[in-house]
């Protein structure tokens, strides 16, 4: 910075301006560099949040369509002579009839309503029914079993619709895009055009989404976040109850008692470095380890909770370190100074006064955990394994499951535009755990926080 | 007994093992504190964690052994079968597992049918239970039992031994306080060695599983092969270089991106802007650190790659052939390392004293002249540290390029074509594959080891660029 440039290279500096109220070309010149330079920054700036917007907008705009879905509202007859010939009204019985009994009722109730709203149509009563999710049998089949006494009535049920009716009352699908599709043609959009007037088809909120299990590739219209929300949130408790004690006690070690040497080096290199390892390596490791050679289930949430433990530990223990480090020595001094041990100082004084520090990183540590895809793939918990609700605390660790940004991931790869809104509209709910969580760690952090 | 009653059990004897401890070292000193060495909760600590610690060893170890000794000792009869051992044992482990959840007589179960009732009680077995899987089946079940109830009895004894000893050593001299703080002392190193042992499992996994590979596969072809093309029915070319052209062709896109608008950010952030719109936009920015790698993913698949499509695809300027590219890929992952270099680079901008500004600014140089001539210079070798652990970043990231660059591995200088990338290969060889043995699915531990080296080479020299740097102004 102090080198000289060679003499050659001095500029010829035009004499400046003889007044001081008149700016000369020079001045100018770098006053024009300086208001570019700031508006290069604020621009860079600005092109940093314009992309925040444009993710935030991307993921509102497709994703809000997963909460509503489009509903058929039939009025269907559950014939006895169908569902119970012998009256028995024994829910065993009923169970015999498999959903093709009830798929003869929809198409009857589906007729009938078409013709009494006047729906102009060559389509016939088979074909009406494609307007349905394939699950609307089924749908009505649990509501009979969990209830016989309805068979015999005419009942009202609000049926799903199928996907592209869902996507056409959503504006997704339109009758171009129809065209050469196999599952619906433009004329059940009429039909369902006609419905929508006279009241049959409707848009409802959809808690399913929410709460729901995921359903196979045919039946976007059914498949639910929930089970894999179940996923998470077992290996959210793996995390929490072994990432938090082991990492604490890491961090006291290494902040309190480790003397300089070449082992704690050694750990602290390490930490650092694990800290930044890619997180499909994590992925590997879960998968050699935990399964092929200690042979845990696969696409146990146990499982991915031990990787995701190894994934946050280190994040844990840089959070946990750095707000032991803040607790000023004065406090370590007084204690030992009446007499406490080191151990006591630091676990009767010292934590304590750290907890607020240790959790807020824990929750942002456990947030990061959250949103971990990649080590999810490479031990299975990824395909068609959400399918079913965990049948107790133990098997909710053991049993296949997946997680939230595995399922989403799963979406993604479906290549349906259906199963696409539903994964935007499982990054919303995965967006608000996050969000939730980070608000959680900032108001630990404003409430509990000192300075010292 | 099953493990978790066990457990409790042990957890029962250590807070017996407390109480007690602590009542016969108050009654040995006669009720006066000042007679004992430590305070009463010491001595009972003393006795619950001479029972815990040997019993939960114990406890895992066991747990972690006794599989394989079961293989070991059921493999024999095995040994004539037809197919791989390992694939046989796995297939009689889930015979066994599921004979358990029949509940029935082993000795009186028949092989015919068995796996229909197996799968009844949730058991998928590959291929219908031949007789000798069976056999072993029953043999391990029964083997197993009996682990599990000299398991039961080795650790109470254990547990009840520990408590015993520890109890009858108490007197009120006992240094209590010193040995229950040295037993602490060792947990926490534990704790802290499970840094060291997750280093040391990642490389045994990789170096183990890598050398698996390289005997079946030849490691020159492996290396320097140009083609990629992996077929399950054999006769697979595994050659890296494609993929780690489409890795750094990628990485050095986004950081194209991340670097500048990252880095004038920082710089405006740190120099030029207000408290306020510090206050507001530094969090704004960091928001887009904290979002998942899976959300850019699906942003790259579903917006960003359309929108590219419009603009450079059949119906723009026709370069681009489908949404998933390259520079997609490149693209979205540059927006997601913008937070992670400007808040670097802000706190190496920040690390700059401020006498070296006022020195610049004195002299009559204007505030970006002193930036650029002064604070950036200066701040060089730490921003080169940034950029250093940027690329890590971009090499080891996974979600954005499984989703938005494609699948197709070739060597191209096209942006705008789909390439692929050694983690995303990493997933597609290893996703819902139970089979190890073949070069196909070995070869993504070589890749997780070519990436694993790359990138801890990366960010040691990082970190220690950045070390050093922050030395030099303390």
């Amino acid at each position: 910075m102090t080198d000289l440039p060679a003499a050659g290279a001095i500029p010829v500096t035009p004499s400046p301006s003889r007044s001081i109220l008149e700016t000369d070309a020079r001045t100018r010149a770098r006053n024009r560099a300086e208001a570019r330079f700031r508006a290069y920054g604020l621009g860079a700036l600005l092109v940093g949040l314009i992309f925040l917007v444009l993710l935030l907008g991307s993921i509102l705009w497709n994703g809000m369509g997963a909460f509503t879905q489009t509903q058929v509202t039939l009025p269907i007859e559950l014939l006895e002579s169908e569902l119970d010939p012998e009256g028995t009204r024994d829910p065993a019985v009923i169970g015999e009839v498999s959903t093709f009994g009830y798929n003869d009722l929809i198409e009857a109730s589906l007729a009938r309503v078409v013709a009494d709203a006047g729906v102009q149509t060559e389509l016939d009563a088979g074909d009406l029914t494609d307007i349905l999710s394939s699950g609307a049998a089924a749908q009505l089949r649990e509501a009979v079993l969990a209830d016989p006494s309805l068979v015999g009535q005419t009942v009202t049920f609000d049926l799903l619709a199928a996907s592209r009716v869902d996507g056409y009352v959503k504006g997704r699908v339109t009758r171009e895009s129809l065209a050469d599709d196999r599952n619906l043609s433009p004329v059940h959009l009429d039909v369902v055009d006609q419905l929508r007037d006279a009241g049959f088809v409707s848009r409802g909120l959809n808690l399913d989404f929410i709460t729901g299990a995921d359903a196979s590739e045919k039946r976007p219209e059914e498949a639910g976040i929930g089970v894999a929300m179940i996923g998470s949130f077992y290996m959210m408790l793996v995390v929490l109850g072994l990432s938090l004690p082991l990492g604490v006690a890491a961090s006291i070690y290494l902040e309190e008692f480790a003397p300089k040497n070449r082992l704690t080096d050694l750990i602290e290199v390490n930490i650092a470095n694990l800290a930044a390892v890619p997180s499909i390596v994590y992925g590997i490791l879960g998968l050699a380890v935990f399964i092929q050679f200690a042979h845990l289930p696969q696409s146990a949430p146990l499982v991915g909770g031990l990787v995701l433990t190894l994934l946050t530990l280190p994040t844990i223990i840089i959070a946990t370190r750095a707000s032991l480090k803040a607790v000023p020595p004065s406090i370590r001094d007084a204690a030992l100074g009446v007499g406490a041990s080191k151990m006591q100082a630091v676990f009767h004084h010292v934590l304590p006064l750290a907890v607020p520090g240790i959790m807020t990183g824990t929750i942002i540590g456990m947030a990061h955990a959250l949103g971990e895809t990649a080590p999810l793939l490479l031990i299975g918990m990824v395909g068609f394994v959400a399918s079913n609700y965990p049948g107790g605390v133990v098997e909710g660790f053991t049993s296949p499951n997946s997680a939230m940004p595995a399922q989403i991931y799963e979406w993604a790869k479906r290549a349906d535009p259906a199963f696409y809104e539903r994964a935007w509209g499982g990054i919303i709910v995965l967006l608000v755990f996050l969000l939730l969580m980070n608000l959680a760690a900032v108001l630990v952090r404003r409430r509990f926080e000192r300075r010292w | 007994m099953p493990l978790g009653w066990l457990f409790l059990l042990v957890l029962l004897i250590a807070a017996l093992g407390y109480a007690l401890g602590r009542r016969r070292a108050l009654a040995g000193a006669g009720g006066n504190l000042r007679a004992m060495h430590s305070l009463p909760g010491a001595y009972g600590w003393n006795v619950a964690m001479a029972v815990l610690i040997p019993s939960l060893i114990m406890l895992a170890l066991w747990t972690a052994l006794a599989p394989f000794v079961l293989d070991r000792m059921v493999a024999p009869l095995m040994a004539g079968q037809e197919g791989e051992i390992s694939l046989l044992m796995s297939d009689v482990r889930r015979v066994a597992d599921g004979l358990v959840r029949l509940g029935e007589d082993v000795s009186s179960v028949q092989a015919e049918g068995l796996r229909d009732r197996l799968a009844e009680v949730g058991v998928a077995v590959g291929q219908d239970v031949s007789d000798a899987t069976l056999a072993a089946a029953a043999r391990y079940d029964v083997l197993s039992a009996r682990s599990g109830w000299a398991l039961t009895v080795l650790v109470l004894a254990i547990a009840l031994g520990a408590a015993a000893w520890s109890l009858r050593r108490i007197t009120p001299g006992l240094r209590a306080r010193n040995e229950v703080e040295t037993a602490i002392q060792g947990l926490l190193i534990a704790a802290a060695l499970v840094a060291i042992a997750t280093t040391v499992g990642i490389v045994l996994a990789l170096i183990s599983n890598t050398i698996r590979f390289f005997q079946v596969y030849p490691a020159s072809d492996f290396f320097f092969g140009a083609t990629w093309s992996p077929s399950f029915g054999g006769g697979s070319e595994l050659g890296i270089l494609p993929l780690v052209w489409g890795t750094l062709y990628i990485s050095a896109i986004a950081l194209l991106v991340a670097v500048p608008l990252g880095l004038l950010s920082a710089v405006y952030l740190s120099e030029y802007a207000s408290k306020r719109v510090r206050a507001w936009a530094k969090p704004m920015l960091e928001v887009l650190a904290g979002i998942p790698s899976i959300v850019y993913g699906l942003f790259a698949l579903l917006t960003v790659g359309p929108a590219l499509l419009v603009v450079f695809g059949d119906g723009g300027l026709g370069w681009m052939q489908g949404g998933t590219a390259v520079i997609t890929a490149g693209l979205v992952m540059g927006i997601m390392l913008i937070p992670f270099v400007s808040s670097l680079s802000d706190d190496i901008i920040n690390a700059v004293p401020q006498a070296m500004r006022d020195g610049s600014l004195g002299l009559g140089a204007t505030p970006s002249e002193t930036i650029r001539q002064v604070v950036l210079p200066a701040a060089l070798p730490g921003i080169a540290g940034a950029v250093l652990l940027a690329a890590s970043r971009a090499i080891g990231e996974t979600m954005i390029v499984v989703l938005g660059a494609g699948a197709a591995a070739r060597l191209s200088l096209n942006p705008f074509e789909a390439m692929t990338t050694i983690t995303a290969k990493i997933v597609s060889q290893l996703t819902g594959d139970q089979d190890f043995t073949s070069p196909e699915a070995l070869v993504a531990f070589s890749l997780g080891m070519t990436l694993f080296v790359v990138t801890l080479c990366l960010n040691i020299l990082a970190l220690w660029i950045v070390r050093r740097y922050r030395e030099q102004y303390e």
